[in-house]
């Protein structure tokens, strides 16, 4: 049986390696149905530029044309190639894909101008006029096609403004956008904040901290040669990290940057027109020099401000009519939900639908994941496909609850709202005010902002994963650095979701060094009981804060992070006022704050915004594998059913009492490897015989009584135990007790519970075992009560004979019964089975020894190399006819005497030896006739044919 | 039945060895005539096939046998290790990410839950393994399986008698260990309510409910284990083998299922869906992945199950 496991093994191996060999290859094949034809688009090169501008396309075609169109854009550093599995995902979908690289960016020509409505705007609408003219789109109009837009962050903006310039986009779904980009990258969280009460809205001060590490990986993408290397830290969706919604996509939804842009023909040359300095790489000039000056000032100029609120849908989200999904995440310190907010807020405003989704990701976690794709995939069926049912103009939003658990096992949940709060028609957020207590604290803003705290690791959040969540941990709060204020523990457990809000002092410390200006960054966490402190979102709210020279305070309302987090029971949050982060631009001055909870007469509190809603799990259970588990249950129940129906069918006895207990015809047994054990055996047993079964070890004879236990199939000829056929569970062999090879038994139960529960397990009344008789014949005395594994082979034996002697069968097979037995226990043995056969049970004992048949049997069989070679009564097979042997003094003298008496025949000579056939004379007489001749006899006896056969067959056995 | 015991016969020493006793019973026997009850034989039932291997008696021979009472004890003690391990852990400095570890102490329904995610993918798998793979197996490396199918027990219902107390041991086993944890875990930790991994809070009684019915998951989704261990089971003479043969299996497609490229085709694994329970801890329940675990398990249990009979039935009994 070994080597069947072993092939077993190699089977589930050569399974696995297939199965992987399986994926492996067909990971490369792409689908089918999708055709893709590339192309260059030339487009007008804008403003200012001569020549046109040559845009590098691929269009995506799906098995069915006509069909609505998708414009899908990649983000910031990506190419065409970036967004190839997402617009290769629409033409599955069934619509007509056109990704292209941006100018500026892959092979395209052109310069990159920030989603500039004249030029990147531009471009996308030569794009649509380029769509309207193929006859592969289905259009609403002369040169008007059914499109929709959509593309992470870079993309994503480009989706808005393209919908509120052009009029003939019919709906967009933009990812991990901005609203502003001016506020983006200079945010100010004081100030108060707009109308409406959506959960994550923050006032759009004037004069923001410089975002200036997110600033610098943006800028950086875009102007170095080797875009690709910089690219890959732009936000890309890490399917390692520990965010199970996110680590589903292997290719962000248009997200910024591919995670390995090898396409030879991208990017390679920096397309630097000449008088243009290498490090403003391929930006236009105008972009180069507001990032240099932001970058080296800190501060935005209104120039720059102006710059970038063109490149910014706020300056369009009051024209966009096409009904737009707004995707925003909630690991992203780049495009906080506040931009989301934003242009939800003012798309609404201006009539416009809108469903906003957080997912668990953004530019420091991961792409979107299925769901979301499914999401805006449905948005297009409803709005371009016009099939599917329309999607809720709600709210969505995923709550992680940052435990690591591994494996599948979730560890965040989405939670839907009907309507996204505080939009036009909706009812406001709610907001909870929470008691905040702490002293004013005085912060030290070190010289040149250094050391500074370290929450988020621009462009790279998203590859650390967790890492960065576990740094933030350590490097979030410098000592001396912040004011840390907390609420009281929560009685019971809320998710946050949105902005929370304080109202805080900062004033100048008496005697201590400041400027006329605060910066200064809010932060919020959880605390729980153990002391475990997580920063929310791994976000910071920047603020720049006139103070008063003459030591009075300023007040600020400032709006913290928006972020979405479950809170437990007994956590608290901790609100925390600290004066560096390695993210921003510092206050270069050395200054001490200040920083208190304001006192409005009334306590302080912390607002906190929460959306309720349900959580979306899949509530419902899939019928298809429940009918499927119903299918296989209900299978095995038929199985069974029939199973039983054919075997008592099979099983219907005819008893015939005057049956032999035991007849076997023409029984041959070949196994599997191909040796044949038993040939042709054919023999009865009739009731009160004790049959031996005599042969050489290998004669076949175990084979033969293993298939009288029903243990083997025979491969031909029949056998029959009292009239009725056996086999398998054949239930006559209730009726057969059998002891073959060795004995069976638990070796950690003792001998008596053995037999005990052996009986118990025939299923047979325990009064009719007679366990106290066979008891007896083991004869094991107090052993019976000890365990069957501290047995000797004897007392094994005997048990096992015993045990097969239970319920005192009429038939009783025995296998070499006297193996391991020393004299005396053989000969009560013999003693045994001869009184047991008195009473017309009838026993079958197979032996390799004559003597043991010879004197316990009266009848045998004798087998060798599986063929019956001699049957009988033991005295017709040992005696003969009447054949006799004498040893005598004088041999040739006595086979003289004796072929001279009458009917004496067939004398021989053997030695001292002399063998004749007497033919019916008394061997007394035949005696006497020898003596009187004078022949010294020393003994007279049968002659033992069967002897002589038998070690003639053992030893030709012997010599092979 | 009249026949004196013939151990207490008089004629017999009574402290004589085993081996006198036995010559002399016979020849005592021999003696007076008769020998023991041989002559009296009519039973009073006849054999019925519907009553060969009760199920007490086979939940018998499993309980008495050290292999059963050791998986029971160390899944009963696996709680208390657990305990006694975090009580030596030293707290260091809290983190900012939470994993089951730090929960689990939290309460003692996390504790139950850490317990089952701490065990679910091995030591339950080995407690199914090997309550199913051993059980014949095992009769058949100590011989006595021929001597069961002699009595005889149809093969069919020895498997399937067999395979209903290996049920019963390996549903108990999977439910002893939540209970003790709760149990261990409401000493330890006190019986609070339960932070699920979702961030969620059930209270006690719910999160008592929502890990049992886990348990229970786990129990169903690991019959393609019990199945494919009995198929090895009737398929080998030597327990380790059937044993190991169905743990190796499932950690083989458990490291499969690490292997993301493989996409799709992972939900085709066995052991894809064995952490589906966790859905079942959060306030609403996904039933979806545990439909479908549910199911994949079912599957490969009847292929694996019906080959088990099939062959068990055809096989040639030569253990």
């Amino acid at each position: 049986m070994r080597p069947r496991a072993l092939v077993a093994v190699v089977a589930v191996l050569v399974v696995a390696a297939g199965v992987i060999l399986f994926a492996t290859t067909r990971g490369g094949s792409s689908d089918p149905d999708v055709r893709t034809s590339e192309q260059r688009i030339e487009v007008s090169g804008g403003p200012g530029v001569a020549a046109p501008v040559s845009l590098d396309t691929t269009l995506y075609l799906p098995a069915r044309t006509p069909a609505p169109a998708v414009l899908v854009a990649h983000g910031f550093g990506g190419s065409k190639a970036s967004v190839d599995a997402d617009a290769r995902d629409l033409a599955a979908r069934g619509y007509v894909a056109l990704a292209w690289s941006a100018r500026g960016f892959g092979t395209s020509g052109g310069q990159i101008a920030l989603d500039s409505p004249d030029y990147e705007v531009a471009d996308a609408r030569s794009l649509v006029d380029w769509l309207a003219q193929r006859p592969e789109v289905a259009l609403d109009g002369p040169g008007d096609p059914r499109v929709g837009v959509t593309g992470g962050s870079y993309g994503g903006a480009l989706s808005l403004l393209l919908a509120g310039y052009d009029k003939r986009v019919d709906a967009i779904a933009p990812v991990i956008t901005w609203n502003d980009l001016g506020q983006a990258l200079f945010p100010d969280a004081t100030g108060t904040p707009p109308p409406g009460d959506t959960p994550a809205a923050r006032t759009f001060g004037t004069d923001g901290v410089f975002k200036r590490g997110w600033a610098g990986v943006f800028f950086s993408a875009g102007a170095s040669p080797a875009q690709s290397a910089q690219a890959s830290v732009l936000g890309r969706g890490n399917t390692g990290s520990d965010d199970a919604a996110a680590g589903q996509g292997t290719t962000g939804q248009g997200q910024d940057a591919p995670p390995v842009a090898t396409d030879p023909g991208q990017g390679v040359t920096p397309q630097t027109p000449p008088g243009i300095p290498l490090t403003c790489g391929r930006f236009t000039a105008q972009v180069c020099a507001a990032y240099t000056e932001a970058a080296t000032t800190g501060r935005v100029s209104p120039a720059t401000a102006d710059l970038l609120r063109r490149s910014s849908p706020v300056s369009v989200t009051d024209r966009i009519t096409a009904p737009t999904l707004l995707v925003q995440g909630e690991q992203d310190t780049l495009f906080g939900l506040d931009q989301a907010d934003a242009n939800a807020r003012q798309i609404a405003a201006a009539g416009g639908t809108v469903r906003v989704v957080w997912y668990a990701g953004g530019h420091d976690g991961g792409a979107p994941g299925t769901s979301v794709r499914d999401d805006i995939a449905e948005w297009f069926d409803h709005y371009l496909m016009r099939t599917g049912p329309a999607p809720s103009s709600g709210f969505a939003y995923a709550v992680q609850s940052g435990v690591r658990a591994g494996g599948s096992t979730p560890t965040g949940r989405t939670i839907v709202a009907d309507a996204y709060p505080g939009l036009p028609g909706n009812a406001p957020v709610t907001a909870q005010r929470l008691r905040l207590t702490g002293a004013p604290q005085d912060v030290v803003n070190p010289a040149g902002g250094n050391p500074a705290a370290i929450t988020s690791l621009p462009g790279l959040g998203g590859s650390l994963g967790s890492l960065a969540g576990r740094l933030s941990a350590f490097t979030s709060e410098l000592p001396g650095q912040s004011a840390q204020f907390r609420t009281d523990p929560f009685p019971e457990s809320t998710t946050l979701a949105g902005s929370s809000r304080v109202t805080l002092t900062v004033a100048r410390s008496p005697g201590q060094p400041a400027g006329s200006e605060a910066v200064l960054f809010g932060k919020i966490s959880t605390l729980s009981a153990d002391g475990r402190r997580v920063l929310l979102g791994s976000s910071v709210a920047p603020m720049r804060v006139p103070v008063p020279v003459d030591g009075s305070p300023t007040t600020v309302t400032v709006t913290l992070p928006a972020v979405v987090a479950p809170v437990q029971v007994g956590d608290r949050l901790l609100v925390s006022i600290s004066t560096t982060d390695q993210g921003y631009a510092p206050a270069n001055d050395p200054a001490v704050w200040r920083i208190g909870l304001a006192d409005t007469g009334a306590p302080a509190t912390l607002t906190v915004p929460s959306v309720a809603g349900r959580a979306v799990t899949e509530n419902t259970v899939p019928i298809g594998y429940l009918i499927g588990i119903g299918v296989i249950l209900v299978g095995a129940l038929l199985a069974w059913v029939v199973a039983r129906a054919l075997r008592r069918r099979r099983l219907a006895p005819a008893p015939d009492p005057a049956a032999l207990p035991l007849e076997i015809h023409g029984l041959a047994k070949t196994y599997k490897g191909g040796f044949t054990a038993v040939r042709d055996v054919s023999f009865e047993v009739r009731p009160g015989m004790v049959l031996g079964l005599l042969g050489p070890n290998g004669a076949g004879k175990t084979t033969v009584l293993r298939m009288l236990m029903g243990l083997i199939r025979p491969s031909a000829g029949t056998m029959r135990a009292f009239g009725e056929p056996i086999g398998p569970g054949a239930p006559v062999l209730a009726r057969i007790g059998a002891f073959v090879e060795g004995p069976g038994f638990l070796p950690h139960l003792s001998g008596a519970d053995n037999l005990r529960l052996y009986w118990a397990a025939t299923g047979r009344p325990p009064a009719d075992a007679h366990v106290e008789d066979a008891l007896a014949i083991a004869g094991l005395g107090s052993s019976v009560d000890r365990k069957v594994g501290a047995y000797s082979q004897g007392m094994r034996q005997r048990l096992a004979i015993a045990q097969a002697m239970l319920g005192l069968p009429e038939l009783l097979l025995l296998d070499e019964p006297t193996n391991g037995l020393d004299p005396p226990q053989i000969h009560a043995m013999r003693e045994v089975l001869r009184r047991y056969a008195a009473d017309g049970r009838t026993v079958l004992v197979s032996s390799h020894l004559l003597a043991e048949v010879e004197q316990t049997c009266t009848h045998v069989v004798v087998m060798h190399k599986g063929l019956v070679v001699a049957d009988g009564t033991v005295d017709d097979i040992i005696a003969g006819g009447g054949a006799a042997s004498f040893t005598v003094d004088e041999p040739a003298q006595a086979a003289e005497v004796l072929t001279g008496l009458d009917g004496v025949r067939d004398v021989a000579v053997d030695g001292t030896l002399v063998h004749a056939e007497l033919n019916g004379m008394p061997r007394a007489a035949a005696v006497q006739a020898l003596v009187t001749a004078g022949v010294g006899v020393q003994s007279a006896g049968p002659r033992r044919r069967l002897e002589d056969a038998f070690l003639q067959l053992v030893g030709e056995d012997a010599t092979p | 039945m009249t026949t004196p015991d013939p151990r207490t016969n008089g004629s017999v020493p009574a402290t004589g060895t085993a081996v006198d006793t036995a010559i002399q019973a016979a020849e005592a026997s021999t003696r007076r005539g008769h020998v023991g009850g041989f002559s009296a034989p009519v039973p009073t039932e006849p054999y019925d096939v519907a009553r060969t291997m009760p199920l007490r008696i086979e939940l018998i021979r499993q309980l008495k046998r050290r292999r059963t009472q050791v998986a029971f004890a160390l899944v009963a003690l696996l709680p208390v290790i657990l305990w006694i391990a975090f009580s030596l852990a030293s707290d260091g400095p809290p983190g900012a990410t939470v994993n089951l570890v730090d929960l689990a102490k939290d309460s003692a329904a996390n504790f139950a839950v850490f317990a089952l995610f701490a065990s679910a993918s091995f030591l339950l798998v080995v407690v199914v393994a090997l309550f199913f793979g051993d059980t014949v197996a095992s009769e058949a490396s100590w011989s006595s399986l021929r001597y069961l199918l002699a009595a005889p027990i149809p093969r069919a219902r020895l498997l399937r008698q067999k395979a209903v107390v290996a049920a019963g041991l390996s549903l108990a086993a999977l439910l002893l260990l939540p209970v003790v944890s709760l149990i261990v875990g409401s000493i330890a930790y006190g019986p609070d309510a339960l932070v699920s991994p979702t961030g969620e809070s059930l209270s006690f009684w719910t999160a008592v409910g929502r890990v049992l019915l886990g348990a229970i998951y786990l129990a169903l989704s690991m019959s393609w284990v019990a199945a494919l261990a009995m198929l090895l089971s009737v398929s080998t003479d030597a327990p380790l083998g059937a044993v190991g043969g169905a743990v190796m299996t499932s950690i083989v497609s458990q490291i499969l299922d690490q292997i993301t490229a493989l996409e799709d085709l992972r939900n085709y694994l066995p052991t894809h869906y064995a952490n589906a329970w966790s859905d079942l801890l959060s306030s609403t329940i996904d039933w979806g992945d545990m439909t479908r675990g549910v199911f994949s398990s079912f599957c490969y249990a009847a292929v694996f199950g019906a080959f088990a009979v099939w062959r068990f039935q055809r096989k040639d009994i030569t253990s």
